[in-house]
Protein backbone atom coordinates (compact mmCIF):
# COMPACT_ATOMS: atom_id res chain seq x y z
CA UNK A 1 0.00 0.00 0.00
CA UNK A 2 3.29 2.36 0.40
CA UNK A 3 5.15 1.25 -2.19
CA UNK A 4 5.38 1.95 -6.34
CA UNK A 5 2.97 4.10 -7.37
CA UNK A 6 1.12 4.50 -4.36
CA UNK A 7 3.88 6.74 -3.41
CA UNK A 8 2.71 9.01 -5.33
CA UNK A 9 -1.02 8.91 -4.69
CA UNK A 10 -0.11 9.63 -0.88
CA UNK A 11 1.85 12.52 -1.58
CA UNK A 12 -0.66 13.96 -4.47
CA UNK A 13 -3.29 13.36 -2.20
CA UNK A 14 -2.33 14.57 1.09
CA UNK A 15 -1.25 18.50 -1.26
CA UNK A 16 -4.55 18.66 -2.46
CA UNK A 17 -5.70 18.13 1.32
CA UNK A 18 -3.79 20.73 2.82
CA UNK A 19 -4.59 23.45 -0.05
CA UNK A 20 -8.59 22.40 -0.14
CA UNK A 21 -9.11 22.47 3.86
CA UNK A 22 -7.50 26.21 3.76
CA UNK A 23 -9.20 27.57 0.59
CA UNK A 24 -12.16 25.21 1.83
CA UNK A 25 -12.35 27.44 5.49
CA UNK A 26 -12.64 30.77 3.25
CA UNK A 27 -14.95 28.66 0.76
CA UNK A 28 -17.84 27.65 3.78
CA UNK A 29 -16.84 31.27 5.66
CA UNK A 30 -18.11 33.36 2.42
CA UNK A 31 -20.90 31.12 1.89
CA UNK A 32 -19.32 30.28 -2.07
CA UNK A 33 -20.33 26.77 -2.00
CA UNK A 34 -21.92 27.15 -4.92
CA UNK A 35 -19.09 28.80 -6.70
CA UNK A 36 -16.19 26.04 -5.31
CA UNK A 37 -18.99 23.65 -7.16
CA UNK A 38 -19.30 25.26 -10.24
CA UNK A 39 -15.14 25.93 -11.14
CA UNK A 40 -14.10 22.97 -11.06
CA UNK A 41 -17.21 21.46 -12.65
CA UNK A 42 -17.15 23.61 -15.51
CA UNK A 43 -13.87 23.30 -16.26
CA UNK A 44 -13.69 19.88 -17.11
CA UNK A 45 -15.10 21.61 -20.09
CA UNK A 46 -11.48 22.95 -20.80
CA UNK A 47 -9.88 19.60 -20.16
CA UNK A 48 -11.98 18.14 -23.32
CA UNK A 49 -11.35 21.02 -25.42
CA UNK A 50 -7.35 20.63 -24.55
CA UNK A 51 -7.67 17.09 -25.32
CA UNK A 52 -9.62 17.29 -28.89
CA UNK A 53 -7.19 20.23 -30.13
CA UNK A 54 -4.43 18.17 -28.49
CA UNK A 55 -3.13 20.56 -26.14
CA UNK A 56 -2.05 19.93 -22.26
CA UNK A 57 -5.01 19.28 -20.17
CA UNK A 58 -3.71 21.58 -17.25
CA UNK A 59 -3.90 24.68 -19.51
CA UNK A 60 -7.63 23.66 -20.82
CA UNK A 61 -8.16 23.22 -17.07
CA UNK A 62 -6.46 26.67 -16.17
CA UNK A 63 -7.92 28.57 -18.98
CA UNK A 64 -11.48 27.32 -18.50
CA UNK A 65 -11.48 27.74 -14.34
CA UNK A 66 -10.07 30.97 -14.85
CA UNK A 67 -12.46 32.26 -17.57
CA UNK A 68 -15.64 30.44 -15.54
CA UNK A 69 -14.37 32.21 -12.55
CA UNK A 70 -14.24 36.03 -13.95
CA UNK A 71 -17.56 35.16 -15.52
CA UNK A 72 -19.58 34.63 -11.92
CA UNK A 73 -17.67 37.41 -10.54
CA UNK A 74 -19.08 39.65 -12.70
CA UNK A 75 -22.44 38.27 -14.08
CA UNK A 76 -22.82 38.25 -10.24
CA UNK A 77 -22.17 41.46 -9.66
CA UNK A 78 -25.04 42.80 -12.08
CA UNK A 79 -27.82 39.92 -11.58
CA UNK A 80 -28.07 37.32 -8.21
CA UNK A 81 -25.22 35.57 -7.83
CA UNK A 82 -26.16 31.75 -7.56
CA UNK A 83 -28.23 32.42 -10.81
CA UNK A 84 -25.10 33.37 -12.92
CA UNK A 85 -23.07 30.72 -11.13
CA UNK A 86 -25.45 28.35 -12.36
CA UNK A 87 -25.53 29.90 -15.62
CA UNK A 88 -22.33 29.69 -15.98
CA UNK A 89 -21.67 26.44 -15.33
CA UNK A 90 -24.20 25.22 -17.09
CA UNK A 91 -22.59 27.09 -20.15
CA UNK A 92 -19.16 25.49 -19.91
CA UNK A 93 -20.66 22.39 -19.49
CA UNK A 94 -22.34 22.80 -22.48
CA UNK A 95 -19.20 23.26 -24.27
CA UNK A 96 -17.45 20.38 -22.59
CA UNK A 97 -20.84 18.12 -23.93
CA UNK A 98 -20.05 19.87 -27.39
CA UNK A 99 -16.63 18.55 -27.59
CA UNK A 100 -16.89 15.41 -26.20
CA UNK A 101 -19.55 14.71 -28.94
CA UNK A 102 -16.55 15.68 -31.49
CA UNK A 103 -14.29 13.03 -30.16
CA UNK A 104 -15.38 9.30 -29.72
CA UNK A 105 -12.91 7.91 -27.35
CA UNK A 106 -13.48 10.13 -24.78
CA UNK A 107 -15.68 8.43 -22.22
CA UNK A 108 -13.39 6.87 -18.99
CA UNK A 109 -11.84 9.97 -19.70
CA UNK A 110 -14.46 11.60 -18.31
CA UNK A 111 -15.42 9.23 -15.47
CA UNK A 112 -11.89 10.04 -14.32
CA UNK A 113 -12.17 13.92 -14.83
CA UNK A 114 -15.40 13.70 -12.94
CA UNK A 115 -14.49 11.44 -9.90
CA UNK A 116 -10.77 11.16 -9.65
CA UNK A 117 -8.37 8.70 -10.53
CA UNK A 118 -6.18 9.88 -7.75
CA UNK A 119 -4.54 6.33 -7.77
CA UNK A 120 -3.21 6.39 -11.72
CA UNK A 121 -0.88 9.39 -10.62
CA UNK A 122 2.15 9.26 -12.04
CA UNK A 123 5.12 11.19 -10.88
CA UNK A 124 5.51 13.95 -13.00
CA UNK A 125 2.08 15.09 -11.88
CA UNK A 126 3.84 15.61 -8.28
CA UNK A 127 5.92 18.64 -9.19
CA UNK A 128 3.32 20.74 -11.24
CA UNK A 129 0.46 19.89 -8.41
CA UNK A 130 2.96 20.76 -5.63
CA UNK A 131 3.97 24.44 -7.07
CA UNK A 132 0.52 25.35 -7.58
CA UNK A 133 -0.56 24.26 -4.69
CA UNK A 134 2.42 26.26 -3.29
CA UNK A 135 1.29 29.37 -5.17
CA UNK A 136 -2.05 28.99 -3.78
CA UNK A 137 -1.68 29.30 -0.01
CA UNK A 138 0.98 32.05 -1.22
CA UNK A 139 -2.47 33.80 -2.16
CA UNK A 140 -4.45 32.76 0.51
CA UNK A 141 -1.81 34.48 2.98
CA UNK A 142 -1.26 37.34 1.19
CA UNK A 143 -5.03 38.07 1.47
CA UNK A 144 -5.60 36.43 4.64
CA UNK A 145 -6.64 39.23 6.87
CA UNK A 146 -8.57 41.43 4.37
CA UNK A 147 -10.36 38.68 3.23
CA UNK A 148 -11.12 37.45 6.87
CA UNK A 149 -12.61 40.88 7.23
CA UNK A 150 -14.55 41.42 4.01
CA UNK A 151 -15.73 37.81 4.68
CA UNK A 152 -17.13 38.14 8.18
CA UNK A 153 -17.27 41.94 8.72
CA UNK A 154 -18.01 43.07 4.77
CA UNK A 155 -19.69 46.81 5.92
CA UNK A 156 -16.80 47.24 7.97
CA UNK A 157 -14.35 45.93 5.39
CA UNK A 158 -15.71 48.52 2.71
CA UNK A 159 -15.10 51.49 5.30
CA UNK A 160 -11.48 50.14 5.66
CA UNK A 161 -10.89 50.53 2.00
CA UNK A 162 -11.02 46.68 0.99
CA UNK A 163 -13.25 46.57 -1.70
CA UNK A 164 -16.02 43.40 -1.53
CA UNK A 165 -16.05 43.20 -5.49
CA UNK A 166 -12.35 43.14 -5.40
CA UNK A 167 -12.16 40.38 -2.11
CA UNK A 168 -14.75 38.63 -4.40
CA UNK A 169 -12.95 38.37 -7.73
CA UNK A 170 -9.75 37.75 -6.48
CA UNK A 171 -11.05 34.71 -4.00
CA UNK A 172 -12.57 33.30 -7.10
CA UNK A 173 -9.17 33.34 -8.69
CA UNK A 174 -7.90 31.29 -6.08
CA UNK A 175 -10.17 28.86 -6.50
CA UNK A 176 -9.52 28.67 -9.93
CA UNK A 177 -5.99 28.27 -9.21
CA UNK A 178 -7.09 25.30 -6.56
CA UNK A 179 -9.35 23.85 -9.26
CA UNK A 180 -6.50 23.96 -12.05
CA UNK A 181 -3.83 22.11 -9.52
CA UNK A 182 -6.52 19.39 -7.96
CA UNK A 183 -9.11 18.46 -11.11
CA UNK A 184 -6.37 16.48 -13.57
CA UNK A 185 -5.23 14.45 -10.39
CA UNK A 186 -8.61 14.39 -8.33
CA UNK A 187 -11.53 14.80 -10.41
CA UNK A 188 -14.02 17.99 -9.47
CA UNK A 189 -15.84 15.59 -7.31
CA UNK A 190 -13.33 15.01 -4.80
CA UNK A 191 -12.10 18.60 -4.28
CA UNK A 192 -15.72 19.92 -3.66
CA UNK A 193 -16.25 17.26 -1.13
CA UNK A 194 -13.00 18.30 0.79
CA UNK A 195 -13.25 21.82 0.36
CA UNK A 196 -16.85 21.71 1.74
CA UNK A 197 -17.08 18.81 4.23
CA UNK A 198 -13.56 19.38 6.13
CA UNK A 199 -14.33 23.17 6.68
CA UNK A 200 -18.02 22.58 7.70
CA UNK A 201 -16.73 20.07 10.47
CA UNK A 202 -14.19 22.19 11.49
CA UNK A 203 -16.40 25.16 12.10
CA UNK A 204 -18.81 22.76 14.02
CA UNK A 205 -15.69 22.37 16.78
CA UNK A 206 -14.69 25.56 17.46
CA UNK A 207 -15.62 28.94 16.76
CA UNK A 208 -11.68 30.35 16.40
CA UNK A 209 -10.61 31.41 12.80
CA UNK A 210 -7.02 29.99 13.01
CA UNK A 211 -7.88 26.96 14.69
CA UNK A 212 -10.89 26.11 12.90
CA UNK A 213 -8.85 26.54 9.47
CA UNK A 214 -6.16 23.70 10.79
CA UNK A 215 -8.54 21.44 12.11
CA UNK A 216 -10.18 22.02 8.60
CA UNK A 217 -6.83 20.77 7.32
CA UNK A 218 -6.52 18.01 9.70
CA UNK A 219 -9.84 16.68 9.08
CA UNK A 220 -9.08 16.78 5.05
CA UNK A 221 -6.16 15.21 5.28
CA UNK A 222 -7.81 12.40 7.82
CA UNK A 223 -10.68 12.05 4.97
CA UNK A 224 -8.08 11.35 1.90
CA UNK A 225 -5.54 9.35 3.66
CA UNK A 226 -8.43 6.65 5.27
CA UNK A 227 -10.50 7.30 1.49
CA UNK A 228 -7.27 5.70 -0.48
CA UNK A 229 -6.82 3.09 2.19
CA UNK A 230 -9.94 2.00 1.91
CA UNK A 231 -10.01 2.34 -2.34
CA UNK A 232 -6.41 0.30 -2.45
CA UNK A 233 -8.46 -2.44 0.24
CA UNK A 234 -12.13 -2.58 -1.96
CA UNK A 235 -11.36 -1.39 -5.57
CA UNK A 236 -13.56 0.83 -5.43
CA UNK A 237 -13.27 4.58 -6.45
CA UNK A 238 -11.65 6.54 -4.17
CA UNK A 239 -14.23 9.50 -5.04
CA UNK A 240 -16.92 7.55 -3.15
CA UNK A 241 -14.80 7.42 0.08
CA UNK A 242 -14.05 10.72 -0.02
CA UNK A 243 -17.76 11.83 -0.13
CA UNK A 244 -18.86 9.80 2.25
CA UNK A 245 -15.95 10.75 4.85
CA UNK A 246 -16.74 14.31 4.07
CA UNK A 247 -20.45 13.80 5.26
CA UNK A 248 -19.83 11.76 8.24
CA UNK A 249 -17.27 13.77 9.40
CA UNK A 250 -19.95 16.72 9.17
CA UNK A 251 -22.39 14.93 10.64
CA UNK A 252 -19.98 14.44 13.38
CA UNK A 253 -19.54 18.08 13.81
CA UNK A 254 -22.85 18.63 13.78
CA UNK A 255 -23.86 16.08 16.41
CA UNK A 256 -21.16 17.96 18.79
CA UNK A 257 -22.22 21.12 18.25
CA UNK A 258 -25.52 20.08 19.09
CA UNK A 259 -24.50 18.86 22.03
CA UNK A 260 -22.38 21.66 23.19
CA UNK A 261 -25.31 23.77 22.54
CA UNK A 262 -27.06 21.99 25.05
CA UNK A 263 -25.06 22.22 27.54
CA UNK A 264 -24.50 25.93 26.99
CA UNK A 265 -28.31 25.96 27.22
CA UNK A 266 -29.02 29.80 27.47
CA UNK A 267 -26.52 30.67 25.45
CA UNK A 268 -27.46 31.90 21.44
CA UNK A 269 -25.32 29.79 19.10
CA UNK A 270 -22.53 31.57 17.17
CA UNK A 271 -22.28 29.00 14.22
CA UNK B 1 -43.55 26.25 -47.97
CA UNK B 2 -41.25 22.79 -47.56
CA UNK B 3 -39.03 24.03 -50.44
CA UNK B 4 -38.85 27.33 -49.25
CA UNK B 5 -38.34 25.93 -45.59
CA UNK B 6 -35.43 23.35 -46.42
CA UNK B 7 -32.52 25.31 -45.40
CA UNK B 8 -33.81 25.61 -42.26
CA UNK B 9 -35.32 22.23 -41.27
CA UNK B 10 -33.02 19.83 -43.09
CA UNK B 11 -34.83 17.16 -44.78
CA UNK B 12 -36.34 14.51 -43.03
CA UNK B 13 -37.37 16.72 -39.88
CA UNK B 14 -40.96 16.57 -39.63
CA UNK B 15 -41.08 12.96 -40.56
CA UNK B 16 -39.00 11.59 -37.54
CA UNK B 17 -40.67 10.05 -34.83
CA UNK B 18 -37.51 10.47 -32.88
CA UNK B 19 -38.03 14.10 -33.37
CA UNK B 20 -42.20 14.22 -32.96
CA UNK B 21 -41.44 12.56 -29.25
CA UNK B 22 -38.62 14.92 -28.83
CA UNK B 23 -40.33 18.02 -29.74
CA UNK B 24 -43.37 17.29 -27.74
CA UNK B 25 -41.47 16.22 -24.39
CA UNK B 26 -39.08 19.08 -24.91
CA UNK B 27 -41.93 21.47 -24.84
CA UNK B 28 -43.97 19.95 -22.23
CA UNK B 29 -40.30 19.60 -19.66
CA UNK B 30 -39.55 22.97 -20.69
CA UNK B 31 -43.11 24.38 -19.78
CA UNK B 32 -42.64 22.40 -16.02
CA UNK B 33 -39.26 23.65 -15.34
CA UNK B 34 -40.13 27.38 -16.67
CA UNK B 35 -43.11 27.61 -14.28
CA UNK B 36 -40.67 26.01 -11.14
CA UNK B 37 -37.82 27.87 -11.88
CA UNK B 38 -39.61 30.88 -11.52
CA UNK B 39 -39.69 30.30 -7.53
CA UNK B 40 -36.18 28.52 -7.98
CA UNK B 41 -35.00 31.85 -8.81
CA UNK B 42 -36.91 34.24 -6.80
CA UNK B 43 -35.93 32.23 -3.52
CA UNK B 44 -32.45 32.08 -4.65
CA UNK B 45 -32.18 27.95 -4.51
CA UNK B 46 -30.50 27.69 -7.65
CA UNK B 47 -27.57 25.50 -5.87
CA UNK B 48 -30.50 23.33 -5.16
CA UNK B 49 -31.45 22.91 -8.33
CA UNK B 50 -27.96 22.07 -9.44
CA UNK B 51 -27.35 19.61 -6.45
CA UNK B 52 -30.98 18.14 -7.87
CA UNK B 53 -29.85 17.64 -11.57
CA UNK B 54 -26.31 16.22 -10.47
CA UNK B 55 -27.47 14.09 -7.70
CA UNK B 56 -29.96 12.86 -10.60
CA UNK B 57 -26.26 11.06 -12.03
CA UNK B 58 -26.47 9.03 -8.81
CA UNK B 59 -29.98 7.35 -9.35
CA UNK B 60 -29.67 7.69 -13.15
CA UNK B 61 -26.49 5.02 -12.04
CA UNK B 62 -28.55 3.16 -9.68
CA UNK B 63 -31.23 2.46 -12.19
CA UNK B 64 -28.50 1.54 -15.54
CA UNK B 65 -27.38 -0.94 -12.72
CA UNK B 66 -30.44 -2.91 -11.50
CA UNK B 67 -31.92 -2.30 -15.45
CA UNK B 68 -34.57 0.14 -15.11
CA UNK B 69 -35.08 3.16 -16.77
CA UNK B 70 -33.50 6.33 -15.92
CA UNK B 71 -35.92 8.32 -15.44
CA UNK B 72 -37.22 6.24 -12.39
CA UNK B 73 -33.69 7.03 -10.85
CA UNK B 74 -33.44 10.48 -11.60
CA UNK B 75 -37.10 11.00 -9.44
CA UNK B 76 -36.13 8.21 -6.64
CA UNK B 77 -32.78 9.70 -6.33
CA UNK B 78 -34.12 13.83 -6.08
CA UNK B 79 -36.45 13.24 -3.71
CA UNK B 80 -34.11 10.92 -1.41
CA UNK B 81 -31.75 14.00 -1.64
CA UNK B 82 -34.50 16.25 -1.04
CA UNK B 83 -35.23 14.88 1.99
CA UNK B 84 -31.74 15.15 3.15
CA UNK B 85 -31.48 18.58 2.36
CA UNK B 86 -34.41 19.39 4.33
CA UNK B 87 -32.96 17.40 7.26
CA UNK B 88 -29.92 19.21 7.55
CA UNK B 89 -31.89 22.63 7.16
CA UNK B 90 -31.61 23.86 3.65
CA UNK B 91 -34.84 26.42 4.49
CA UNK B 92 -32.64 28.61 6.39
CA UNK B 93 -31.23 31.01 4.38
CA UNK B 94 -27.41 30.98 6.48
CA UNK B 95 -25.88 27.53 5.90
CA UNK B 96 -28.48 26.41 3.11
CA UNK B 97 -25.38 26.16 0.41
CA UNK B 98 -24.01 24.20 3.20
CA UNK B 99 -26.21 21.55 3.50
CA UNK B 100 -27.21 21.22 -0.13
CA UNK B 101 -23.54 21.01 -0.63
CA UNK B 102 -22.66 18.22 1.60
CA UNK B 103 -25.57 15.84 0.00
CA UNK B 104 -24.19 16.85 -3.15
CA UNK B 105 -20.98 15.33 -2.57
CA UNK B 106 -22.02 12.41 -0.95
CA UNK B 107 -24.50 11.78 -3.00
CA UNK B 108 -21.85 12.69 -6.00
CA UNK B 109 -19.13 9.96 -4.15
CA UNK B 110 -22.37 7.37 -4.56
CA UNK B 111 -22.75 8.14 -8.03
CA UNK B 112 -18.58 7.53 -8.53
CA UNK B 113 -19.83 4.30 -6.53
CA UNK B 114 -22.53 3.26 -8.80
CA UNK B 115 -20.99 4.21 -12.48
CA UNK B 116 -17.91 2.19 -11.14
CA UNK B 117 -20.00 -1.00 -10.35
CA UNK B 118 -22.07 -0.50 -13.69
CA UNK B 119 -19.50 0.05 -16.06
CA UNK B 120 -16.88 -2.31 -14.55
CA UNK B 121 -19.55 -4.93 -14.51
CA UNK B 122 -21.06 -4.42 -18.14
CA UNK B 123 -17.78 -3.23 -19.69
CA UNK B 124 -19.73 -0.50 -21.18
CA UNK B 125 -18.95 3.34 -20.67
CA UNK B 126 -21.59 5.05 -22.66
CA UNK B 127 -23.69 5.43 -19.60
CA UNK B 128 -22.02 7.99 -17.88
CA UNK B 129 -21.95 10.36 -21.16
CA UNK B 130 -25.87 9.29 -21.48
CA UNK B 131 -26.86 9.92 -17.87
CA UNK B 132 -24.31 13.10 -17.75
CA UNK B 133 -25.52 14.98 -21.19
CA UNK B 134 -28.32 13.26 -21.66
CA UNK B 135 -29.88 12.78 -25.23
CA UNK B 136 -33.59 14.27 -25.90
CA UNK B 137 -33.73 11.94 -29.82
CA UNK B 138 -33.10 8.49 -27.36
CA UNK B 139 -36.33 9.03 -25.42
CA UNK B 140 -38.13 6.16 -26.32
CA UNK B 141 -42.21 6.43 -26.27
CA UNK B 142 -42.79 3.89 -23.46
CA UNK B 143 -41.04 6.79 -21.23
CA UNK B 144 -43.88 9.24 -22.21
CA UNK B 145 -46.73 8.41 -19.70
CA UNK B 146 -44.63 8.68 -17.11
CA UNK B 147 -43.34 12.20 -18.15
CA UNK B 148 -46.36 13.22 -18.72
CA UNK B 149 -47.81 12.17 -15.14
CA UNK B 150 -44.68 13.88 -13.32
CA UNK B 151 -45.12 17.30 -15.53
CA UNK B 152 -48.79 17.21 -14.28
CA UNK B 153 -47.96 16.23 -10.45
CA UNK B 154 -44.90 19.08 -10.80
CA UNK B 155 -47.32 21.61 -12.68
CA UNK B 156 -50.50 20.60 -10.08
CA UNK B 157 -47.86 21.00 -6.71
CA UNK B 158 -47.21 24.38 -8.06
CA UNK B 159 -49.84 25.86 -8.78
CA UNK B 160 -51.98 24.40 -6.06
CA UNK B 161 -49.37 26.14 -3.24
CA UNK B 162 -49.18 29.64 -5.54
CA UNK B 163 -50.24 32.21 -3.62
CA UNK B 164 -48.71 30.90 -0.85
CA UNK B 165 -45.73 29.94 -2.37
CA UNK B 166 -45.16 33.51 -3.71
CA UNK B 167 -45.52 35.39 -0.34
CA UNK B 168 -43.49 33.00 1.14
CA UNK B 169 -40.93 33.36 -1.84
CA UNK B 170 -40.97 36.78 -1.36
CA UNK B 171 -41.46 37.28 2.28
CA UNK B 172 -41.34 35.00 4.66
CA UNK B 173 -41.79 36.53 7.71
CA UNK B 174 -44.61 38.60 6.30
CA UNK B 175 -46.16 35.02 4.90
CA UNK B 176 -45.58 33.37 8.76
CA UNK B 177 -47.48 36.43 10.08
CA UNK B 178 -50.19 35.87 7.68
CA UNK B 179 -50.66 32.03 9.52
CA UNK B 180 -49.21 30.64 6.18
CA UNK B 181 -47.21 27.01 7.07
CA UNK B 182 -44.04 28.65 5.47
CA UNK B 183 -42.00 25.46 6.23
CA UNK B 184 -44.91 22.94 4.34
CA UNK B 185 -45.18 25.42 1.64
CA UNK B 186 -41.03 25.17 1.31
CA UNK B 187 -41.07 21.15 1.69
CA UNK B 188 -43.43 21.13 -1.23
CA UNK B 189 -41.81 23.13 -2.96
CA UNK B 190 -38.65 21.72 -2.83
CA UNK B 191 -40.46 17.94 -3.85
CA UNK B 192 -41.81 20.19 -7.19
CA UNK B 193 -38.40 21.38 -7.89
CA UNK B 194 -36.76 17.88 -7.02
CA UNK B 195 -39.14 15.96 -10.01
CA UNK B 196 -38.85 18.77 -12.24
CA UNK B 197 -34.77 18.54 -12.37
CA UNK B 198 -35.75 14.70 -12.77
CA UNK B 199 -37.92 15.90 -16.13
CA UNK B 200 -34.94 18.38 -17.03
CA UNK B 201 -32.41 15.60 -16.39
CA UNK B 202 -34.51 12.86 -18.97
CA UNK B 203 -34.24 15.89 -21.64
CA UNK B 204 -30.67 17.35 -21.67
CA UNK B 205 -28.64 15.27 -19.16
CA UNK B 206 -28.20 15.40 -15.84
CA UNK B 207 -25.58 18.22 -15.27
CA UNK B 208 -27.21 20.75 -17.21
CA UNK B 209 -30.71 20.39 -16.57
CA UNK B 210 -29.64 23.66 -14.32
CA UNK B 211 -30.08 25.28 -17.61
CA UNK B 212 -33.97 24.57 -18.23
CA UNK B 213 -34.63 25.49 -14.43
CA UNK B 214 -32.73 28.66 -13.93
CA UNK B 215 -32.39 30.14 -17.19
CA UNK B 216 -35.51 31.12 -18.40
CA UNK B 217 -37.16 32.13 -15.47
CA UNK B 218 -34.39 34.26 -14.45
CA UNK B 219 -34.32 35.41 -17.94
CA UNK B 220 -38.47 36.25 -17.23
CA UNK B 221 -37.47 37.72 -13.85
CA UNK B 222 -35.15 40.46 -15.73
CA UNK B 223 -37.77 40.82 -18.33
CA UNK B 224 -40.89 41.16 -16.26
CA UNK B 225 -42.29 41.68 -12.30
CA UNK B 226 -45.50 40.71 -12.62
CA UNK B 227 -44.84 36.87 -11.18
CA UNK B 228 -47.64 35.27 -13.33
CA UNK B 229 -46.24 37.53 -16.49
CA UNK B 230 -43.01 35.75 -15.26
CA UNK B 231 -44.51 32.22 -15.79
CA UNK B 232 -45.70 32.39 -19.01
CA UNK B 233 -42.15 34.08 -20.60
CA UNK B 234 -40.22 31.73 -18.57
CA UNK B 235 -42.41 28.92 -20.31
CA UNK B 236 -42.58 30.56 -23.71
CA UNK B 237 -38.45 30.90 -23.56
CA UNK B 238 -37.57 27.48 -22.22
CA UNK B 239 -39.75 26.00 -25.48
CA UNK B 240 -38.43 28.29 -27.50
CA UNK B 241 -34.80 27.31 -26.55
CA UNK B 242 -35.75 23.68 -26.39
CA UNK B 243 -37.34 23.59 -30.00
CA UNK B 244 -34.43 26.08 -31.61
CA UNK B 245 -32.03 23.59 -29.83
CA UNK B 246 -33.74 20.56 -31.25
CA UNK B 247 -33.91 21.77 -35.17
CA UNK B 248 -30.00 22.96 -34.72
CA UNK B 249 -29.03 19.32 -33.42
CA UNK B 250 -31.25 17.92 -36.19
CA UNK B 251 -29.51 20.28 -38.76
CA UNK B 252 -25.83 20.34 -37.68
CA UNK B 253 -25.53 16.70 -38.87
CA UNK B 254 -24.57 18.27 -41.87
CA UNK B 255 -21.78 21.12 -40.20
CA UNK B 256 -18.23 19.40 -39.58
CA UNK B 257 -16.88 17.62 -38.37
CA UNK B 258 -19.04 15.09 -40.70
CA UNK B 259 -21.32 12.37 -38.88
CA UNK B 260 -21.77 13.66 -36.08
CA UNK B 261 -24.29 15.25 -34.23
CA UNK B 262 -23.66 18.22 -32.14
CA UNK B 263 -25.58 17.13 -28.93
CA UNK B 264 -29.39 19.47 -28.09
CA UNK B 265 -27.89 19.76 -24.70
CA UNK B 266 -25.60 22.29 -26.15
CA UNK B 267 -27.27 24.30 -28.01
CA UNK B 268 -30.73 24.31 -25.79
CA UNK B 269 -27.97 25.43 -23.15
CA UNK B 270 -25.96 28.07 -25.06
CA UNK B 271 -29.40 29.82 -26.24
CA UNK B 272 -30.46 29.71 -22.51
CA UNK B 273 -27.55 31.77 -21.55
CA UNK B 274 -28.09 34.18 -24.79
CA UNK B 275 -31.44 34.88 -23.61
CA UNK B 276 -30.10 35.70 -19.95
CA UNK B 277 -27.62 37.79 -21.14
CA UNK B 278 -29.86 40.04 -23.71
CA UNK B 279 -32.49 40.29 -20.89
CA UNK B 280 -29.93 41.80 -18.91
CA UNK B 281 -29.81 44.81 -21.76
CA UNK B 282 -32.77 46.85 -21.12
CA UNK B 283 -31.86 46.57 -17.47
CA UNK B 284 -28.75 48.37 -17.62
CA UNK B 285 -29.56 51.05 -19.56
CA UNK B 286 -32.77 51.89 -17.30
CA UNK B 287 -30.00 51.76 -14.16
CA UNK B 288 -27.54 53.78 -16.22
CA UNK B 289 -29.99 56.35 -17.45
CA UNK B 290 -31.29 56.19 -13.74
CA UNK B 291 -27.72 56.69 -12.61
CA UNK B 292 -27.12 59.94 -15.21
CA UNK B 293 -30.53 61.48 -13.98
CA UNK B 294 -29.48 61.76 -10.53
CA UNK B 295 -25.63 61.63 -9.56
CA UNK B 296 -25.94 59.06 -6.46
CA UNK B 297 -27.00 55.73 -7.11
CA UNK B 298 -30.31 54.48 -6.30
CA UNK B 299 -30.35 50.64 -6.69
CA UNK B 300 -28.54 49.23 -3.80
CA UNK B 301 -27.40 45.77 -5.21
CA UNK B 302 -29.10 42.59 -2.41
CA UNK B 303 -26.38 40.62 -1.23
CA UNK B 304 -26.97 37.12 -1.65
CA UNK B 305 -24.59 35.64 0.31
CA UNK B 306 -24.81 33.39 2.35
Amino acid sequence: MFSGFMVNAWEVASIVAVVAGIVGFFTVMRGSAFAAHAIPNGSFAGAAGAILIGASTLIGLGVFSLGGAMTIGLLGRKGRHDVATALTLVAMLALGALFLSFSVEYAPEVYSLLFGEVLGISPNEIAPTAILGALCILAIAILCRPLMLSSLLPEVGEARGISGLRMEMLFLAVLALTTTMTVPVVGTLLIFSLMIGAPAAARSFTDRPLVAMGLSVAIALLTVWVAIAASYETNYPVGFFVGAGSATSYTIGRVCAAWRNRRTAGLPSVT
Amino acid sequence: MSHFLSPVFASGFFESEAVHIALAVGALVAVVTGVVGVFTVMRGQSFAGEAFGDLGTTGGAGAYLVGVGPLWGFVLGNVIAAGAMEAIGVQRARGRDLATGIVLGAGLGLAALLLHLYTTGHSATGATVTILFGSVFAISSTTIPLIVLLGAIVLAITLTIYRPLLLSSVNAEMASARGIPVRLVGVLYLLALALAAALAAITIGTILSTALIVGPAASALRITRRPLTALLTAAGIGVAAMWLGIVLAYDSYHWPPHGTIWPVSFFVVTLVFITYLLSGLPEARRRRRADRRSSASLVAQPTTTS
